[in-house]
C-alpha cells in the first residue's frame, strides 16, 4: 500500500476546483480567512496559544530540529503537499476544506434530500458542537501521548514520521477548532480552549475518550496505535465526512487524506517488524515462532508478542466506537450529522425507519447475531465496517511471514474480548472468543496481554539509532523512502 | 380575533353607576352576547367577553374615577349572583383557550386586590341569589362579601362534585389563604354541591356578614359608605380619559404609536419593541400637563400598549413559541419620564401608574413564551424598562457597536424603578428574585444607579446572560431562536415557569404555580374531558364514568 493509493479518496475531488491556500496570512487556509473578522480574529487568538501547547505537550526536545515534513498546501489530488525541511514549531498549521460539492445533499436520516446546512441549525446545535469536540479531542491528545517517543527512534526515517503525524494532527485540531470558532460563537470559542487544556491521562483534565488516556511507551505502542486507534480515527472522519453539516464533511473529507498516511505509518511499521523478525529467524535457522527466548535471543520482537499487541490496541480501540446499540449514534444519524462508512454508496433509503441490523450480542450464554433496529445499530455496523478495513492490513502483514516462509499468522481477537465498553463491557472472554469467569480471566489474561516482562523486554529493545540510513535492529528499512528519497537521505537534521 | 378593548357604553354584561365616593359595578350577563358561538351565558355565567369587561371597568374605575373609594359588586339577576364560567363554554374550548381564559382571569381578580391594597379602592360584594364557583371566587377576590340570609343565597364551589375539575380562579388558595378557613371545613365545603348558605357562611368565614333579605341593600350601602370613609383616596379629583388604543393591525404585526409587535411565522418569534416618545420630555413637564395629556401621557400611554400587546399574544398568537423584547429611543427621555413618575408618587395618577406597570410587568412574568430581551445600540432599557430584562429568560446584550452603524454602543440604565416599587407576584424586586443566592449583588446594582452601564459592566454585574460582539449577534441569536424552536413547547412552559419564580411564596404564585398547574393537568384528564367525563355529560343527566385510579 502506497501513500498515493490511500490518498485516492481524494479522486472524488473535482480536478478543476483546485484551490490556492494563502500564504500571506499567518494562517494557511483556503476559506478566505482574511474576509471572515470572526474568524481571523478567534484564530489569531487562540495560534498562540496552540504554539504554547505545542511547546509543553508536543514532541520533546525537538525545537531545533529540521525535519523533513510535507505540508498541505492545497486541496487538489495531484499536488495537494509539498515536502521540505521545517522546523516543527515553523510548521504552518492551517485550515484546508476539501472543495465545495455543488448541490450536495443531506444524505441521511429524516432531512435526506434537503440541502446540506452551511450553517450549524440551531437544533442540533449541542449535539454536532459535541460530535465536534470529542473528534477534535481526539487530534492533541495522540500528539502528547507520543511526545517523548522520538527519543527512541530506531531511525530518521521512523523519527520523520512520527513527526508528521503530530504536526498533522495538530492540523486536524485546527480543523476542529476551525469549525468551533467560526460556526459555534462564544460556546465554540471555550471549547477550542478546552481542547489545550485537557491532556492525556491528567488525573484531573484527562481527553475525554478512553484509548487517548492510554500511554504509548513505545515504538511498537506507536505503530499499532497508528494502525488500530488512527483507523478509528480515519472511520469517525469517514462518517462525518457524510454529515449533513457540510463544512464538517469538507474538513473531514480533507483529513482523510492526511490520516491515510498515518495509517500506512501503522502498517508498514508493524509490517517491517515482522520482516526483521522473519529475516533474523531464517538467519538463525529458528523455525519455531513460539520459542520466544530463542528469538528474543536474536534482539528483534518475537512473534506472539506482537499478536498480544494486535489483541490489545485492537480491543481498546473497538472501545472507541461506543457502545454498538446507541441512542446518541440514532439521534446524529437521523438527524443527518453522521453517517455511515460509505454512506451514498449504501443501498438503502438511507433513514432506516424499520429497517434492522444484526448485532452480536450474548444470549443466554452464547454469541447471537441479533437484529435490532438498525438505527440504534449505527456504531455497531461501523465497527464491523472498522474491523473489516484492520483486516486488509493484517492480511497484508501475513503475506510478509508467507514469503518469508514462517509458520504464523496474526488474527484479530473475538469482538468480544477485552472490552469496557459496550455489549461485552461486563464480561470476561477469550481472543478465541470463549466466555470464561473472571478468575479464570484474571489467571490468564497474559496468555494475551502482554505482561511487564514482555513489555520489559519491548523497552529493552528501544534504543534510539540516529545515524542516516541506518534502522535499529529490530526493524527493517522501508521499502521506498518519503517522497522517493535514497535509502541514506536525512530525514531528521538533528543539529 | 380575540379584541380587549372596549369601554362602559358597548359592556354586554356589566352596568357601572355612580353615587358619590361610591360605584356599583352591576353584573348582568347578556346571555347571546358570547365571545364564541355554541353556547349561551346562563344564569350569569361567564366567558371571556364578560371578563374583558370586567378588566376594563377595574381599569377604569382607577383612572377614570380617582373619587371612587368602594366599589360595591352585585348582580342585576333576581335569583343569581353568578354561576361561574359557562360551562359549555368550557366543553367546548380548547385546552390553550382555557389555560389562558384562566390565568387572564385570575389576572383580573388580582387587579382587584390590588386596586384595594394599594389604591385604597375597596371592593364589596353583595350576594344575592347564588354565587357559585366562578361566582364565590369573583366574591373571594373582594374586600368584604355580604349575602343576602334568605332561602336563595348561597355561596358554592362545586366544581369537584359536579364538573371533576378545580375552581380555577383561586378559590382554594383564597378560601384557605385569604379567608383562612379551616381546611376541614374548606374540604366540606369545597365537596357541597349545593353550597353553604346563612350564619354558617359566616361561622365558617366563608362570608363577612349575612343580612336578612329586606334589610340587604340598606345594609350593603351602609357599608360601602363606611368603607369609602376609611379610604385616603384624594377627595375632588379629576379622573383621566382611558381613551380608545390607536393600533393597526395587519397579518404579521400589530402596531400601536409607542409598542410594535413584528411575527416571523417561520421562526415563530414575535419581536415586541418599545418606543421611546421621539419628542423629548417637555423641560416644564408638571403633574398638570401630565394630567393634561391623560391616556397620551406617555409612561401610562405605552403601558397600555403593552398590556394590550400582551394579551394579544397571549390569545391571538398561539403558536408564536418566543417573544423577543426591544426598546428603542432616546434613554434620557425614558429615564426623566421614570424619575418623574417616581419622584410624584404623592399624586394619585402617578401612583396608579406605577401599579398598572407593576400588573403589566407581572403579566409578562406569567405569560408562557418563552422570552428574551435584545440589548443592541439604539435601545433605551431605562427604569422601568430595564425590567423587562429581568422579566425575561434570557437577554442578550449587543457588546460595542455595530459595523457600520454610527449609533453608539447599547447601555442600560438602571434606577430606583428596579429597586422597590415593583415587585413580581413573590413580593420581592425582579432584581432580588435574580439575585436571590447573592443579595450583595443587588446593592452592587445599586452603587451604580443612573449610570449607562455598557455590555461589560451589565456582564460583570450580572445583569445580562449574554454580551455577544457584532460579530457573534447574529449567528448567536439564529442558533438560540432555532434551538428554541426544537423543544417541546409544553416542557418549555413548564421548565420557565419553574425557574421564573424564585424567592418567597404568596397567595399569587399558590395561584399561579400550584393551583394553575394542577387545574392544567385535570383539563386534560379522560375524568374531566373525555367523553364520559364530567364536564363533557354536564347537565345530560348521565353520570360521568372516572378512572379511578389515584395518580
Amino acid at each position: 500500500m502506497s501513500e498515493e493509493s490511500i490518498s485516492a479518496g481524494l479522486g472524488t475531488l473535482r480536478e478543476d476546483s483546485m484551490v490556492e491556500v494563502n500564504y500571506d496570512e499567518l494562517i494557511p487556509n483556503n476559506v478566505d480567512l482574511s474576509t471572515d473578522l470572526r474568524l481571523k480574529r478567534a484564530l489569531e487568538s487562540w495560534q498562540p496559544k496552540f504554539l504554547d501547547w505545542w511547546k509543553v505537550a508536543g514532541p520533546a526536545d525537538t525545537r531545533e530540529f529540521e525535519v523533513y515534513l510535507r505540508t498541505a498546501v492545497g486541496v487538489d489530488p495531484k499536488g495537494w503537499a509539498k515536502f521540505d525541511y521545517l522546523k516543527m514549531p515553523e510548521y504552518r498549521w492551517g485550515i484546508l476544506l476539501a472543495p465545495k460539492e455543488e448541490g450536495r445533499m443531506i444524505p441521511c436520516g429524516k432531512h435526506k434530500g434537503e440541502p446540506v446546512w452551511q450553517e450549524v441549525p440551531g437544533e442540533y446545535r449541542a449535539m454536532l458542537r459535541r460530535l465536534v469536540v470529542v473528534q477534535g479531542d481526539t487530534e492533541p491528545a495522540s500528539v502528547e501521548q507520543q511526545r517523548y517517543l522520538s527519543k527512541t527512534a530506531p531511525s530518521l526515517y521512523d523519527m520523520r514520521n512520527l513527526f508528521q503525524v503530530n504536526v498533522e494532527e495538530g492540523r486536524h485540531l485546527w480543523a476542529m477548532v476551525y469549525l468551533l470558532v467560526k460556526y459555534f460563537g462564544r460556546d465554540g470559542r471555550e471549547e477550542a480552549e478546552a481542547l489545550l487544556q485537557r491532556r492525556s491521562a491528567d488525573a484531573d483534565r484527562p481527553r475525554i475518550l478512553g484509548a487517548f488516556n492510554e500511554e504509548t511507551p513505545d515504538w511498537l505502542s506507536f505503530f499499532m496505535f497508528t494502525f488500530f486507534t488512527d483507523r478509528d480515527g480515519k472511520m469517525q472522519l469517514e462518517s462525518l465526512a457524510q454529515s449533513g453539516f457540510d463544512p464538517l464533511s469538507r474538513s473531514c473529507r480533507f483529513m482523510l487524506t492526511e490520516e491515510a498516511h498515518h495509517m500506512f505509518v501503522g502498517e508498514t511499521g508493524i509490517a517491517r517488524v515482522i520482516q526483521r523478525t522473519c529475516d533474523a529467524m531464517n538467519e538463525a535457522g529458528i523455525t519455531n515462532a513460539r520459542d520466544i527466548e530463542a528469538v528474543r535471543n536474536l534482539g528483534v520482537i518475537d512473534l506472539p508478542t506482537l499478536q498480544k499487541k494486535v489483541n490489545f490496541h485492537g480491543s481498546v480501540s473497538r472501545d472507541l466506537f461506543g457502545s454498538e446499540v446507541s441512542t446518541n449514534a440514532a439521534n446524529a444519524f437521523n438527524a443527518g450529522l453522521k453517517g455511515r462508512f460509505g454512506e451514498t454508496k449504501i443501498d438503502d433509503d438511507h433513514q432506516l425507519e424499520g429497517a434492522v441490523y444484526p448485532v452480536t450480542r450474548l444470549v443466554d450464554g452464547c454469541f447471537i447475531d441479533e437484529d435490532v433496529p438498525a438505527l440504534s445499530a449505527i456504531n455497531a455496523r461501523l465497527l464491523d465496517d472498522y474491523i473489516k478495513d484492520c483486516q486488509g492490513g493484517i492480511k497484508r502483514w501475513n503475506k510478509v511471514f508467507e514469503k518469508a516462509g514462517i509458520d504464523f499468522q496474526i488474527t484479530q481477537p473475538h469482538k468480544a474480548f477485552s472490552r469496557m465498553i459496550g455489549e461485552f463491557a461486563d464480561i470476561f472472554v477469550t481472543t478465541d472468543g470463549e466466555i470464561i469467569s473472571e478468575q479464570e480471566w484474571n489467571q490468564r489474561k497474559t496468555e494475551w496481554l502482554c505482561t511487564d516482562e514482555d513489555n520489559v523486554y519491548i523497552q529493552s529493545l528501544m534504543n534510539p539509532c540516529m545515524k542516516k540510513g541506518e534502522y535499529a535492529g529490530w526493524i527493517a528499512s522501508p521499502r521506498i523512502g518519503i517522497n522517493n528519497q535514497p535509502g541514506d537521505f536525512e530525514y531528521v537534521k538533528i543539529g | 380575533m380575540i379584541d380587549f378593548q372596549t369601554n362602559p357604553d358597548s359592556y354586554k354584561h356589566w352596568k357601572l353607576s355612580f353615587d358619590g365616593p361610591i360605584a356599583t359595578l352591576s353584573m348582568d350577563v347578556n346571555p347571546t352576547a358570547t365571545q364564541f358561538d355554541g353556547y349561551e351565558l346562563k344564569l350569569n355565567s361567564y366567558d371571556l367577553s364578560v371578563d374583558i369587561e370586567l378588566y376594563d371597568a377595574v381599569q377604569r374605575l382607577r383612572f377614570e374615577h380617582p373619587e371612587v373609594r368602594a366599589v360595591v359588586m352585585n348582580s342585576a339577576k333576581e335569583k343569581v349572583f353568578c354561576a361561574g364560567a359557562n360551562i359549555r363554554m368550557l366543553a367546548g374550548a380548547t385546552h390553550a383557550h382555557k389555560v389562558n381564559f384562566c390565568k387572564f382571569t385570575n389576572e383580573t381578580r388580582n387587579s382587584i386586590e390590588d386596586a384595594s391594597k394599594n389604591s385604597q379602592q375597596r371592593f364589596l360584594c353583595a350576594i344575592r341569589g347564588t354565587a357559585a364557583g366562578g361566582g364565590y371566587e369573583l366574591a373571594l377576590a373582594t374586600d368584604y362579601i355580604m349575602m343576602a340570609d334568605d332561602s336563595n343565597s348561597a355561596v358554592s364551589l362545586p366544581e369537584v362534585p359536579l364538573l371533576a375539575v378545580l375552581p380555577g380562579t383561586g378559590g382554594l388558595t383564597r378560601v384557605v389563604d385569604k379567608r383562612k378557613v379551616r381546611r376541614d371545613r374548606a374540604d366540606v365545603f369545597c365537596t357541597l354541591e349545593e353550597g353553604i348558605r346563612g350564619q354558617r357562611a359566616v361561622t365558617w368565614r366563608l362570608v363577612d356578614e349575612v343580612v336578612r333579605g329586606s334589610k340587604f341593600e340598606e345594609a350593603v350601602k351602609e357599608r360601602a359608605l363606611e368603607m369609602a370613609a376609611s379610604s385616603y383616596r384624594p377627595a375632588n379629583a379629576q379622573g383621566i380619559e382611558l381613551t380608545p388604543l390607536v393600533k393597526e393591525q395587519q397579518d404579521n404585526s400589530v402596531t400601536y404609536p409607542y409598542v410594535s409587535v413584528e411575527i416571523d411565522r417561520i421562526d415563530r418569534v414575535a419581536t415586541v419593541t418599545v418606543h421611546a416618545p421621539e419628542t423629548g420630555v417637555p423641560t416644564d413637564l408638571s403633574v398638570e400637563e401630565a394630567f393634561a395629556q391623560g391616556a397620551d401621557f406617555w409612561p401610562l400611554a405605552v403601558c397600555r400598549q403593552l398590556d394590550d400587546a400582551i394579551l394579544h399574544l397571549r390569545f391571538n398568537e398561539l403558536d408564536t413559541g418566543t417573544l423577543i423584547f426591544k426598546t428603542c429611543g432616546n434613554a434620557d427621555v425614558v429615564a426623566a419620564y421614570d424619575e418623574f413618575v417616581l419622584e410624584n408618587q404623592s399624586n394619585w395618577l402617578m401612583r396608579e401608574i406605577v401599579l398598572y406597570w407593576r400588573r403589566t410587568l407581572k403579566r409578562i412574568d406569567l405569560t408562557s413564551r418563552t422570552m428574551l430581551a435584545y440589548v443592541e445600540p439604539g435601545s433605551c432599557f431605562v427604569g422601568v424598562l430595564a425590567e423587562l430584562l429581568f422579566s425575561v429568560d434570557r437577554s442578550y446584550m449587543l457588546e460595542g457597536q455595530l459595523e457600520d452603524a454610527g449609533l453608539p454602543a447599547a447601555t442600560i440604565r438602571l434606577t430606583a424603578a428596579s429597586f422597590g416599587p415593583y415587585p413580581m407576584s413573590n413580593g420581592i424586586t425582579r432584581l432580588k428574585t435574580r439575585f436571590l443566592g447573592e443579595p450583595e449583588t443587588v446593592d452592587a446594582c445599586k452603587s451604580r444607579l443612573s449610570e449607562n452601564l455598557n455590555a461589560q459592566a451589565c456582564d460583570a454585574l450580572g445583569l445580562v446572560t449574554y454580551t455577544p460582539d457584532f460579530i457573534d449577534w447574529d449567528q448567536e441569536t439564529r442558533m438560540l431562536i432555532e434551538e428554541r424552536a426544537s423543544f417541546s413547547p409544553d416542557c418549555l412552559t413548564g421548565m420557565e415557569a419553574n425557574l421564573r419564580f424564585a424567592g418567597p411564596e404568596t397567595m399569587e404564585t399558590k395561584i399561579f404555580g400550584r393551583l394553575s398547574a394542577w387545574q392544567n393537568w385535570i383539563f386534560q384528564r379522560p375524568n374531566a374531558v373525555s367523553k364520559k367525563g364530567a364536564l363533557q355529560l354536564y347537565g345530560t343527566g348521565a353520570r360521568p364514568e372516572y378512572d379511578l385510579k389515584r395518580v
